[in-house]
């Protein structure tokens, strides 16, 4: 019935020093579709593969906005994920209430790295089953950070979660040194192509199952800094990225990419 | 020997009489601050071309009492704001420890791994306005109001000079020259004919803003039965704060007084 004596709850060390529960909890994560994110020094990018449960079915989404300035890609359970979705969107607005400012992304990943790292130290609760990407800006730029169930957070220059995203982090990890001076189009073809490393044989990117969110600096009319607010795009509004990335158009794509590429509105 | 829980370390009953718990529960209801005890008079602050100029004396009076003569009542937060606190000093001191505690939660949060960066993101004067502007409302829906008038001088998320106001009723405003107490009455119309509004600020240098802002100093001992000749003064710019705790009103002229008639000694 059970793997051993030492994973009936997330409060049980194993002989090895393991706790079961929150392993389980890592391997949920790994159940859920790819999740891609890059940052640059101006951007960052959330790509991720959407699964519909059946043919009749709508896609599950993977993107969610949190505030203007911060966003999550999510690999696990969907349900979990809406959990601490919901607190990140609280605590960004209460933190915009009393201090007038956008909530710093780390502050905001450590205040969920906190709240998933005491369900794993109490009886009768369970770790959440779901990884995060959270990709933000804020007054010190963009940033990106990975979640896990066990409370570990840390920061990404790139990074992949989910089912094969290893393809993906190996992908990430060749092009790891061009990512920085990447404008916003380069880095969204660099996460679709780190995606397409971590596709099934016969799956392909469409404008059905792939969404792109951004996220970067920008200014407004007076020019001071405000935030490029973090957009999903799905369906038609991706279809130009796919293209640009698509096998028979990866040669020709160092030229003439950069025009007619314009998706934003 | 009394085993029950409720005995334990307290003084034995047999020795020392009934213990008197009567102090642990008083008949009357919890009580807040209902008026100030040790205070501190105005602030005065003046928005210029690139900064503020703000300003307090060093006074704490205990009624009409002039009790501390060494008071500062500016303090500087994350080396990029300058609070001013007029009102009760017990509320200021307690609001300077907790602006203590916000400045390391904030540095520790922007401790990167290039220090360079930690002076980029931090919370600028807007963001710590508005900060003081719900803790204060807070603190009077409670009933228990801080017993302060506050202004706050920095600079904006836009790196402009700001200056704003807020008091014990969380009510707050900002202004191109803002004063509190007595300066509110004295002050406001002497800094109001250089800085009538903030396009007149933008044009105001900042040895005329210091200027102004001494010269309300100034009349505000000249007037205020409450004040001292001892003030600090700060000014805020993009490069840093430069506060000076302990200057001295010069050229006073008490020659105005001499004709001050309808009080005091004169039978005339």
């Amino acid at each position: 019935m059970f793997r051993n004596n030492y994973d009936n709850d997330s409060v049980t060390f194993s002989p090895q020093g393991r706790i079961f529960q929150v392993e389980y909890a890592a391997e949920a994560v790994k159940q859920g579709s790819v999740v891609v994110g890059i940052a640059s020094k101006t951007h960052a990018v959330l790509v991720a593969i959407k699964r519909n449960a059946e043919e009749l079915s709508s896609y599950q989404k993977k993107l969610f906005p949190i505030d203007e300035h911060v966003g999550i890609a999510i690999a696990g359970l969907t349900s979990d994920a809406r959990v601490l979705s919901n607190f990140m969107k609280q605590q960004c607005l209460g933190h915009r209430l009393t201090f007038g400012r956008n909530m710093p992304v780390r502050s905001l990943v450590d205040m969920i790295g906190s709240k998933a790292q005491i369900n794993t130290q109490h009886y009768g609760k369970r770790p959440y089953g779901v990884g995060l990407l959270v990709a933000g800006v804020d007054e010190s730029g963009p940033h990106l950070f990975e979640f896990q169930p066990s409370g570990m957070t840390e920061e990404m220059v790139a990074f992949a979660i989910g089912a094969r995203s290893q393809m993906a982090r190996t992908y990430l990890e060749k092009n790891l040194a061009a990512f920085a001076a990447c404008g916003r189009e380069e880095l969204v073809r660099h996460g679709l192509k780190a995606l397409k490393e971590s596709l099934v044989q016969d799956k392909e990117l469409t404008v059905e199952n792939t969404s792109v969110a951004i996220v970067g600096l920008g200014k407004d009319k007076d020019g001071n800094p405000k935030p490029e607010p973090f957009k999903v795009f799905d369906g038609q509004d991706v279809n130009a990225w796919i293209e640009s990335v698509a096998d028979d158009k990866e040669a020709a794509a160092a030229e003439g990419a950069e025009e007619g590429m314009d998706v934003d509105g | 020997m009394d085993h029950r829980p409720q005995a334990w370390g307290r003084p034995r009953d047999d020795v020392y009489g009934a213990y008197d718990a009567s102090y642990l529960h008083s008949n009357t209801p919890k009580t807040a601050t209902q008026s100030p005890v040790v205070t501190g008079t105005s602030v005065v602050g003046l928005k210029f071309a690139d900064g503020v100029v703000i300003a307090a004396d060093n006074l704490a009076s205990y009624g009409s009492l002039a009790r501390f003569t060494d008071v500062k009542r500016l303090r500087v937060f994350l080396d990029s704001s300058v609070v001013g606190f007029g009102g009760d000093v017990s509320d200021m001191q307690y609001l300077d420890r907790h602006l203590n505690e916000l400045a390391i939660d904030e540095a520790y949060d922007h401790l990167t791994p290039d220090s360079s960066a930690s002076k980029t993101a931090s919370l600028n004067a807007a963001n710590l306005y508005k900060y003081l502007q719900k803790l204060m409302y807070a603190r009077r829906n409670d009933f228990d109001p801080l017993w302060n008038q506050i202004l706050v001088a920095g600079l904006d998320g836009a790196q402009k000079p700001f200056l704003g106001s807020v008091d014990l009723r969380g009510t707050s405003f900002t202004s191109p020259s803002l004063a509190t107490g007595y300066g509110a009455m004295l002050a406001q119309p002497i800094m109001r004919r250089v800085a009538a509004t903030e396009e007149d600020a933008a044009r105001l240098t900042r040895e005329q803003a210091v200027d102004v802002v001494k010269e309300c100093m100034k009349v505000l001992f000249y007037r205020d039965a409450r004040s001292l000749d001892r003030y600090s003064i700060a000014v805020v710019t993009k490069d840093g704060i430069e506060l000076k705790e302990d200057e001295q009103l010069e050229k006073q002229s008490w020659a105005f007084a001499e004709r001050i008639r309808g009080y005091g000694t004169q039978t005339v």
